[in-house]
């Protein structure tokens, strides 16, 4: 019972104090407004940078995951002369022989497409316009994951033929046909003319910022023998049986592709192998960064504006020297005193980080708008949020309000 | 010193005794108060005079508990204030001691009500807003300010101002009211209202200890203790004493009769 009494006059005093610190809040709303800029910068900066970050991580996962499933990519070697690194796809040292033999001696080995590509003009309808030509297998959409809208993906068959077929992506379809079917018809490349067998479904921008349905997609053995006339592959797309296999299929390939490269031990892979997990781990990292980074930024932000609070709560406690000693001289106890200030320069930063909460969502939603990707604001990031900025005003205001509590009340009472 | 006696009488309600304040002023030693001897009963109203210096506003800070002797013994309501704790000090001037200042020391920005209720916010008992609004308006009521309570200090009028400061001092019924000049900025009519309102008080019970350079103002109290260079010289009963209500009555006809003719 006494302890209920003890509590409600403590409420009831917390509340009172709450009311004071808010009316001088009020009283300075020019001032009170610039001093939670910091924190509404801060808090605003937080909030929108986690969902932005969400947004693209969310993205790239989309991506990593539109590659296909359990891929494995092997590219021709970034040939090192001399410490100069001529890039991926440079050496031409993976031939069909190697990727017959990865799909016959590799377990856990599902499908293969060997790819050549190159940029070539295609003509049809009467028209022209200039996309990507890509050689692949007839298991290339499996591998891919990737569907057709419409007609069929060529076959196995027409691999082995070299038959001058292809599937056309959706934006090469709009190019080249517009609103017409372009199943049945014919589209020339290099003067040879293919027949479109089927439209790939829209599959939007790919790792590298590329447009995937900007494509032909034709026979390989096609493109290596009529387009290209290149010998060598320029990557291998293999899909392993499942996730967990993935490591060991990669292990028997590179030591597959060592052997038939015959590369001693000290020599380097003349090969690079990707798997999808570590793509998505690397475009993780970097998301990673550029978080920690804006983070880093938003805590300079935070720790301003931290600072801000406190330069005018000491303002403050020095204005109202007077206040204080009328205060103490009526029966105020210091912590009372303590209370109202703490209590003030919690109210500011509090709603500091609630406004800034709002503008954060606002930028997130902009950005949203803006870009192609959608920011996700998650409740833990606000709730964050506002824990870090109430901790600010108190850790920023409790200097200020011991100063006001220790005032001697003679000297505040004789301050003008 | 008429007042000076070892046995303790329980009407007694403020007993210094060798009370001393120094001050360290750079590197000189201010002897602000030495070994004052002093005792305040129960419904006192006793004026402290003395030339600026002479150690009244010192001895004034430390009956109200703001300041601490350096050495000498001060009893309260039986009290020894030296042991207390700061927040036991708080409490006391909440609850035993009324302020009245010369510069009134409102809360500006505050309304009259607010800042009458002042010192109950700070009572360590439950009271709540309506029970606060309710004393305050009691309070304002008493010192006849009943129909100013929304207005702020700075629409008031100094006498005004004082009588809101009057009855912040009274809310939480104090032992004793200690006024520091309370008429040092008010002219002379509304200095005689103001000591109407302190007799008034004193006549219901209210022990009151004033701190005032002037005579005049002085002649009001019942007892004028008179202190120069920290000491007490002289403290002698008011024989001759003023009463603010009937010279107030004096000045009320004369006017009238100055508009008349």
């Amino acid at each position: 019972m006494n302890l209920l009494v003890s509590l409600a006059i403590i409420l009831n005093r917390s509340w009172q104090t709450a009311f004071i610190a808010l009316r001088a809040l009020r009283r300075n709303k020019l001032r009170s407004g610039l001093t939670a800029l910091g924190i509404i910068i801060g808090v605003g900066s937080v909030v929108a940078m986690v969902a932005v970050g969400n947004g693209a991580q969310a993205r790239i996962e989309g991506q990593v995951a539109a590659l296909g499933q359990n891929l494995l990519m092997i590219f021709a070697g970034s040939s090192r002369s001399g410490g100069v690194n001529a890039g991926l796809g440079s050496a031409s040292a993976i031939t069909l022989a190697d990727a017959d033999a990865i799909r016959r001696e590799v377990t856990d080995v599902v499908a293969v497409s060997p790819e050549v590509s190159t940029a070539g003009q295609a003509i049809a309808n009467g028209r022209n316009w200039s996309t990507s030509i890509v050689g692949e297998s007839s298991d290339y959409l499996l591998i891919r994951d990737w569907q057709l809208t419409a007609g069929s993906m060529f076959t196995e068959r027409d691999v082995r033929s070299a038959a001058k077929v292809a599937v056309i992506g959706s934006k090469t379809a709009v190019q080249l046909f517009g609103p017409l079917d372009p199943i049945g018809q014919t589209v020339r490349i290099k003067n040879i003319p293919f027949v479109i067998t089927g439209l790939l479904k829209s599959k939007g921008a790919g790792m590298g910022g590329q447009n995937q349905d900007d494509r032909l997609i034709i026979p390989y053995t096609t493109a290596m023998k009529r387009i290209t006339g290149d010998k060598y592959v320029r990557s291998v797309n293999v899909q392993v049986v499942s996730t967990a296999r993935m490591e060991a299929a990669q292990q028997q390939i590179i030591s597959l592709l060592r052997q038939r490269h015959r590369l001693a031990a000290d020599q380097d892979n003349d090969f690079n192998i990707f798997n999808q997990k570590e793509i998505a781990d690397t475009a993780n990292s970097i998301t990673t960064v550029i978080t920690l980074l804006l983070g880093a930024i938003a805590g300079i932000s935070l720790l301003v504006g931290g600072i801000g609070i406190m330069n005018i709560m000491l303002v403050s406690v020095t204005e109202r020297t007077r206040e204080i000693g009328i205060r103490i001289a009526v029966g105020a106890q210091s912590s009372a005193i303590k209370l109202q200030f703490l209590i003030e320069a919690v109210t500011l930063s509090v709603l500091g980080g609630l406004i800034g909460v709002l503008i954060g969502v606002g930028i997130a939603k902009l950005v949203g708008a803006l870009a192609d990707f959608t920011p996700v604001v998650s409740s833990g990031s606000i709730m964050l949020a506002l824990t870090v900025s109430c901790s600010i005003g108190i850790f920023f205001g409790l200097y200020p309000a011991h100063k006001a509590s220790i005032l001697d009340p003679i000297d505040a009472l004789r301050y003008e | 010193m008429i007042h000076m006696s070892d046995s303790i009488q329980p009407a007694v309600l403020a007993r210094l005794r060798d009370f001393s304040k120094t001050y360290q002023s750079g590197e000189v030693e201010v002897k602000a108060v030495r070994g004052i001897n002093l005792d305040i009963k129960k419904g006192d109203f006793v004026a402290i005079m003395g030339t600026s210096g002479s150690g009244k506003s010192t001895l004034m800070n430390m009956l109200g508990c703001l300041d601490k002797p350096t050495s000498g013994e001060y009893l309260l309501d039986g009290v020894n204030v030296a042991a207390l704790s700061r927040r036991q000090l708080a409490g006391l001037r909440n609850k035993k001691l009324g302020f009245v200042f010369q510069s009134f020391n409102l809360l500006a920005r505050t309304s009259a009500l607010e800042n009458v209720e002042l010192p109950l916010l700070y009572n360590d008992t439950l009271i709540t807003g309506r029970e606060r609004n309710r004393r305050a308006r009691q309070a304002l009521e008493k010192v006849g300010l009943a129909d100013r309570e929304h207005h702020h200090p700075s629409q008031l009028s100094g006498g005004q101002q004082q009588r809101v400061a009057i009855a912040r001092s009274l809310i939480n019924r104090p032992e004793i009211l200690l006024a520091d000049e309370p008429t040092g900025n008010l002219d002379t009519r509304t200095s005689i209202d103001i000591m109407g309102l302190f007799q008034e008080l004193n006549d219901s019970g209210i022990t009151i200890v004033m701190v005032t350079h002037e005579l005049d103002i002085a002649a009001y109290c019942k007892r004028i203790v008179i202190m120069r260079d920290g000491k007490i010289i002289s403290d002698t009963p008011n024989v001759t004493r003023r009463v603010a209500a009937d010279e107030r009555a004096a000045l009320d006809r004369a006017e009238q009769q100055a508009d008349l003719t």
